[in-house]
């Protein structure tokens, strides 16, 4: 019954959104663009870190990779693309196999060391393409974006310009990216597998022993999100239009800004991503005319989650409230890291 | 005699698990006094609680009149309890000598217990001074082990199960340094499951059940049969 | 004899970044955290030794000796007030706070010093150079690299000949015996920082001098001090300044072959070293 209210109240925001191109300003159309990619992107992240214990500090990698295959697909062999985005997630999940060799070797913080390390080498290994403008990157043509299949639809259905059209197919390309991912992590989490992973977070040797294999989830969920964020990499950059390898592999802006919207909405839980995100752009919003003040605040917040409400905004609602209004099947109570104890009250 | 170490209805736990359920006793000046009971009586519990590693929950422990109920670890050092934890838990970055000397860590002035005391009551510790603490026979373990909370010179040593694991000669060596200790002035508190060495070595003795202190006495003064009901609980006393 | 001099100019480049790496080495060994403020804190180090130098009119030298106590405290107060909160068995909450105080400390500095490049003005020492052998070295260079030898020794010296370096060695094996002896476990991490960020202050004096900085520069000093701390094993000191060397010197082939390939020779390096040993070349026996 819940699940059912809970799912309504989903669709409804979902269609609401979905309207948005259609009655709202461009601009604001541009806004959530970004809003709804940096969701997909926390959605990954927090599967990662808050559910198989990944925590990764090289995200931005896929989506580079993504946004650069994307851009190879388009510019060197002129295909659309649209399914530039659909190679650029699959190569970049081809690319998480190796990487997933590699950096499963190390545990615990090395992992995040060598995640960083590895983006790195992306990041400069994509400056050495000369065909997309090395170290200082390349534009996406212009035509190659109006020719996307669906603009010429989507322009004579709305009655806007060209680069509006291709503004309203993104965002919704963005919208149901982030709804399948949302709509997909729900499941994962309460299926068989999902519960294996969280019974490995919770208790490892006791997962072990009844029969769940932590390498191999957790494997599984580090290829899928790197699918999922390669192609919302790739998505960003059609919007974009522009790529260089700085930008493209940003730790900022596809990692760092990630992790504090996951830590603020509430790490390990479903709806902590989209309360995460909402602060973000409201802080964002809200201190725009203070240029690095709002990264400060984001730091300062992110900080003070961690030492006094670990499970963030949407954790801390839940313990209000006492009960879970979105309840993952069984999940267990996260606990509370035993601190090293010294002085007694 | 002069009561030392008071324990008053002393309840902790172990995790969510009641573990103490307020126990009493009392350890005179120069006594010592052997804690014998199955696993999970709730022996090393009582030990943890008293130096300020298990967290407390009621009752109190005083010292020499003082209250030590809910300092630190560290502090109850100073105050004068040391122990000899279970499974002995020498560091294994550290040398032998070294962690003999980590026991004086934060000691102020001179006191009966030096090294070279140490190495007098165990000898072999002095060969192998240079070798790290964990690369020793359990028994030598133990004898550090017992060294390192000596260096502190406590008023009080508690030794967490000291015969576990051991070979009964060993056991043997090991308790042959308790006159010693005593005669340094001070009191011991050995938890035992080997019954035996315990009533060999203590002149008083509490049996414990379930959190419980369920039998009191001299050595000579308890029976065989009411040692054995308490221990294995057939009959509570 | 071109390689001669560029596996020299790499082994010097080496010590500075085994200089990054000490400080983090050390807090690594001690308490298993991963502080990734290290680069931003050497950076803030950086900026104090700059500012001390323009109030006074000091050398760089004599304000960064006067930075040294100063540092020492803020590693101090940031242990006891933010990250012993945070210890335990979970990473991921130190793992957030470092990063968070990362992203804090590098826009505190761009609005307080703005992203302009600056250098802490060493004088003439600093074009100054002489043979060694066949080769010719840059005084800076040596200078940094026999600080980050006497560094080395000097933390070595302290952890395995001192008592504060035995309660170190036995905090970090087991905190809870530790206390048992006397130890207080939160005062001894306090003591730790605060030696890192000593060491993060040296290396910071020699990273102002050698090449310019701003505010942006602390996470990729980071990542080469992790990838030399990761190389040499968890909790060597000597094995990270071997890890420095090992970054130092591929980035150094990296750049002779192609300016473009420094850094990115510098992370292959680290890649292949624990493709090879996963645990690093020193790792500690007991881990």
């Amino acid at each position: 019954m819940k699940t059912l209210v809970t799912g309504l109240i989903g669709l409804a925001v979902m269609v609401a959104l979905a309207l948005v191109p259609v009655l709202g300003p461009r601009i604001l159309v541009q806004d959530l663009f970004k809003v709804l990619c940096l969701l997909v992107l926390a959605l990954n992240w927090n599967l990662l870190a808050g559910f198989a214990g990944l925590v990764s500090v090289g995200q931005q990698a896929f989506v580079g990779v993504g946004a650069y295959v994307m851009f190879a697909t388009t510019i060197l062999w002129g295909w659309d693309p649209l399914a530039g985005v659909l190679v650029g997630g699959v190569v970049a999940m081809a690319l998480s196999i190796p990487v997933a060799f590699f950096a499963f070797r190390l545990n615990g913080a090395y992992f995040a060391i060598g995640t960083w390390a590895v983006a790195d080498i992306a990041r400069l290994s994509f400056g050495q393409w000369r065909a997309l403008g090395g170290g200082t990157g390349t534009a996406l043509p212009r035509d190659a974006t109006r020719e996307m299949l669906g603009v010429d639809a989507v322009r004579e259905l709305l009655g806007v310009s060209a680069a509006a059209a291709v503004d309203a197919m993104t965002y919704w390309l963005a919208l149901l990216l982030a709804s399948a991912l949302l709509l997909g992590c729900w499941l994962f989490l309460r299926s068989r597998m999902g519960l294996g992973l969280q019974a490995v977070r919770d208790n490892p040797v006791a997962a072990q022993s009844v029969g769940v294999d932590p390498t191999r989830l957790k494997a599984l969920v580090f290829l899928l999100t790197a699918f999922a964020t390669g192609l919302c990499g790739a998505l960003l950059f059609i919007q974009i239009g522009r790529i260089s390898p700085d930008a493209a592999f940003s730790l900022l802006d596809w990692t760092a800004f990630v992790i504090f919207i996951v830590v603020i909405g509430g790490i390990g839980t479903l709806p902590g991503p989209i309360v995460g995100v909402l602060v973000f752009y409201g802080l964002q919003r809200l201190l725009s005319d203070y240029g690095t003040v709002y990264l400060i605040a984001l730091g300062l917040i992110g900080i003070a989650v961690m030492l006094f409400a670990r499970r963030g905004l949407w954790g801390g609602l839940i313990d209000r409230l006492g009960f879970d209004p979105l309840p993952l099947g069984h999940a267990a109570p996260q606990k509370s890291p035993r601190d090293i104890q010294e002085e007694r009250p | 005699m002069t009561a030392f170490l008071e324990v008053q209805g002393l309840i902790a736990h172990y995790g969510d698990f009641k573990a103490l359920f307020g126990v009493d006793l009392t350890l005179h000046q120069g006594q010592t006094l052997a804690i014998i009971g199955a696993n999970g009586a709730g022996k090393t519990t009582l030990m943890r609680a008293t130096t300020g590693i298990a967290h407390v929950t009621g009752g109190s422990v005083r010292l020499q009149g003082r209250d030590i109920t809910r300092l630190s670890a560290p502090d109850i050092l100073s105050a004068g309890i040391a122990m000899v934890p279970e499974g002995r838990r020498l560091f294994p970055s550290l040398t032998v000598e070294e962690n003999l000397q980590i026991g004086a860590h934060s000691r102020k002035g001179n006191g009966f217990w030096t090294l070279d005391r140490i190495y007098g009551l165990f000898p072999i510790l002095r060969e192998r001074r240079t070798h790290p603490g964990t690369a020793l026979s359990g028994g030598q373990q133990q004898m550090v082990a017992i060294g390192r909370a000596l260096m502190s010179n406590p008023t009080v040593l508690l030794c967490d199960e000291l015969s576990l694991g051991l070979a009964p000669v060993v056991i043997r060596e090991i308790y042959a340094a308790f006159p010693t200790i005593r005669d340094s002035g001070t009191a011991i508190i050995v938890v035992e499951q080997d019954i035996g060495q315990a009533l060999k070595v203590a002149d008083h003795v509490h049996c414990m059940m379930e959190g419980r202190i369920t039998l009191s006495g001299r050595p000579q003064d308890l029976s065989r049969a009411a040692i054995h009901d308490a221990y294995f609980g057939v009959n509570h006393a | 004899m071109i390689w001669l001099d560029t596996l020299v100019q790499g082994m010097m480049l080496g010590g500075l970044y085994a200089l990054f790496a000490a400080g983090l080495s050390l807090v690594f060994g001690i308490m298993r955290l991963v502080n990734l403020a290290h680069g931003d804190l050497i950076v803030l180090g950086a900026y104090l030794i700059l500012g001390i130098g323009t109030a006074t009119g000091l050398n760089p030298f004599v304000a960064a000796a006067l930075a040294l106590p100063l540092m020492f405290a803020l590693g101090w107060v940031l242990q006891t007030a933010l990250l012993n909160r945070v210890l335990g068995d979970d990473i991921l909450p130190p793992l957030l706070v470092t990063f968070g105080l990362s992203v804090v400390i590098q826009n505190v500095l761009l609005q307080g010093y703005s992203a302009d490049s600056r250098k802490l003005p060493v004088g003439a020492i600093e074009s100054a150079s002489m043979p060694v052998g066949p080769v010719t070295v840059g005084v800076m260079p040596l200078i940094t690299f026999g600080s980050a030898i006497l560094v080395i020794l000097a933390l070595n010296w302290l952890f395995y000949h001192t008592a504060l370096g035995r309660a170190f060695r036995a905090t970090s094996d087991d905190p809870v015996t530790a206390q048992l002896m006397g130890i207080r476990p939160r005062r001894i991490f306090a003591i730790a920082t605060g030696i890192a960020l000593v060491v993060a202050t040296i290396a910071a004096l020699y990273l102002g001098a050698r090449a310019n900085f701003d505010p942006s520069i602390g996470p990729a000093r980071l990542l080469y001090a992790f990838e030399a701390v990761i190389i040499g094993g968890l909790g060597s000191l000597w094995g990270t300044l071997a890890g420095g060397m090992v970054i130092g010197v591929a980035q150094a082939f990296g750049a002779a072959l192609n300016p473009e390939w420094q850094i990115l020779a510098g992370h292959i390096a680290f890649v292949a070293v624990l493709l090879v040993r996963p645990r690093g070349l020193f790792p500690r026996a007991n881990d």
